[in-house]
């Protein structure tokens, strides 16, 4: 077998990358599925995205630019979702709507190349740096070690918030901490996924443990396993075919969603409930 | 009974531009059994939030077990109040089962950080079994029934151990059967505790007859309130529900 993908500096920069992306963001998803919050998601990452284009164009640093437009989204989207709105959508796509159109403004804005803005968009794990490598290990430190500390708050209040809030327990500190870790985990992906593809990476995991599984712990751990692998199959497509590695990865975390879907024991949830029902009758 | 535990005083509630409660006081002592009746909207969940703190309160004072409700203390005050809200669909696929559900009726009380130990599964499996969902504990909770799930609310609410018992409308979109299962373990429940509870409800048959009284709430006011034998008559509900006496004694008489 063909080793040599190891043996370059990049590759194994981006292995270790996938891994801690894979695993932060994956668990992030188990929340975004959990909580039917999918578009919040997609409105944090393109918030980002247009955040990090801002700081491109006014010369400070892209991720805090991300990280300040990601935390706005969810002061914004927060109380939203907070409420327990009907359809919160509505509002959710004037805000996705609006943050994708000033990314593209600040992009137009923007003198000279473009190049470094696309790169936000599509991502690009194979330039992935140590500093990029240590800002994902501690997002994904951080992730991790609030679930395990916080699993039975955290659990209370993905269950039903308001259930949650009546037996005592703060679950809109936990909500908004929720948010939060969202903003931080797209911001410390950004760069390697992309801001376009970067929701992929949070949804199609979780939404694929969401399938298999009827104990929440072993959702987030398929979740991560599902993440993970997604993140190197991606990664080996890339070097083998040369095509760009956001597109692979995600495109696999869509497959592995796709093969949990089909052979889920949950689609056999409604036959089961009637059966008994149907037994008794004379 | 005997001490007031719940002393509602003038609370005025408002939710956007509607007045929920307009100025309602109301005594509660430990022990008894009080069921809020009235029509959609009159502010009867309301009423309810207000004793758990879940309620804001725009004026007026709320004590509730030894202290007055602060927007800060309402956390500390919830351990001890439990509450059945009303029916709300479940995910059919949500990863947690019936045991896990019951269990975070304890995560209040056990603080941050604690992880429910062998002493609170104990609690949780005998507040199971002792509202007859043992046989379901480890099924998924989505694959309940409307009426199994409202008797894992309770055990919820009692694995609690809580000193006042709220519950909303328990009975609400439930067929008739499940309806007077979950009446009868509720009254168990209050007998065999001597728990303060008091009970929204649209029902008007057997239930209200065995509180001890029970409140006619109307428009954000309390419009009656007394034993229920007393208040409970056609011309009383034919003037709470806004209908004519003989639709309400016609309706009455298919309940019965």
């Amino acid at each position: 077998m063909d080793l040599s993908i190891f043996g370059y500096q990049f590759m194994q920069n981006a292995i270790i990358s996938t891994f801690l992306g894979g695993v932060a963001c994956a668990t992030i998803g188990v929340f975004v599925v959990l909580m039917h919050l999918p578009f919040i998601g997609v409105c944090m990452s393109h918030a980002a995205f247009a955040g990090a284009l801002l700081g491109m164009w006014l010369g400070f640093n892209p991720l805090i630019g991300a990280f300040a437009f990601s935390l706005l989204a969810a002061a914004v989207i927060g109380p939203l979702a907070d409420r327990g709105e009907l359809s919160p959508e509505t509002s959710l796509g004037v805000i996705f709507s609006f943050m994708l159109g000033i990314a593209f403004l600040f992009m137009g804005l923007m003198p000279g190349t473009k190049a470094g803005a696309l790169e936000l968009l599509w991502g690009s794990i194979l330039t992935n740096t140590r500093g990029d490598i240590i800002l994902l290990a501690v997002v994904a430190v951080v992730v991790v070690g609030l679930v395990v500390i916080f699993y039975k708050e955290i659990q209370a209040t993905i269950f039903h918030r308001g259930m949650a809030l009546a037996v005592g327990l703060p679950s809109t500190v936990i909500l908004y901490g929720i948010l939060f870790l969202t903003g931080a985990t797209i911001t410390a992906s950004l760069r390697s996924i992309g801001g376009l593809l970067i929701f992929s990476l949070i949804l199609n995991p979780a939404a694929a443990a969401y399938q298999l599984t009827y104990s929440m712990k072993r959702m987030f751990l398929l979740s991560a396993g599902f993440g993970v692998l997604s993140g190197w199959v991606g990664l080996l497509f890339s070097y083998l075919f040369n095509i760009p590695s956001g597109a692979t990865i995600v495109v696999t975390s869509s497959v592995i969603f796709l093969l949990a879907a089909i052979f889920s024991p949950k689609r056999r949830v409604k036959r089961w409930q009637e059966k008994p029902a149907l037994e008794k009758r004379p | 009974m005997g001490t007031t535990v719940i002393d509602i005083k003038d609370a005025v509630v408002s939710y956007r531009e509607d007045v929920a409660l307009r100025g309602v006081s109301l005594k509660v002592e430990s022990g008894e059994f009080v069921g809020i009746i009235g029509p959609n909207g009159a502010g009867k969940t309301t009423l309810l939030t207000v004793v758990n703190g879940l309620g804001k309160l725009l004026s007026g004072q709320v004590w509730v077990l030894g202290s007055y409700l602060t927007p800060g203390n309402g956390h500390a005050l919830r351990k001890q109040v439990g509450y059945v809200p009303q029916v709300e669909n479940i995910d059919p696929r949500m990863p947690m089962n019936v045991r896990e559900v019951v269990m975070i009726g304890r995560y209040g009380l056990l603080g941050l950080l604690r992880r429910p130990g062998k002493h609170d599964w104990a609690i949780v499996d005998e507040m199971l079994e002792l509202v007859g969902m043992s046989h379901l504990a480890r099924r998924p909770i989505g694959h309940l029934s409307g009426g199994e799930q409202q008797r894992v609310a309770v055990a919820r609410c009692l694995a609690q151990e809580p000193a006042i018992f709220l519950l909303d409308e328990p009975t609400a979109s439930l067929d008739w059967k499940a309806q007077a299962g979950i009446l009868a373990l509720v009254k168990q429940i209050h007998d065999l505790r001597n728990l303060t509870t008091l009970f929204v409800t649209h029902d008007l048959g057997a239930l209200p007859m065995a509180c001890d009284r029970v409140v006619l709430v109307k428009e954000g006011l309390i419009w009656r309130e007394g034993p229920p034998d007393k208040l409970l008559t056609d011309e009383n509900l034919a003037q709470l529900y806004d209908m004519p006496v003989p639709v309400v004694k016609k309706r009455r008489g298919e309940v019965i």
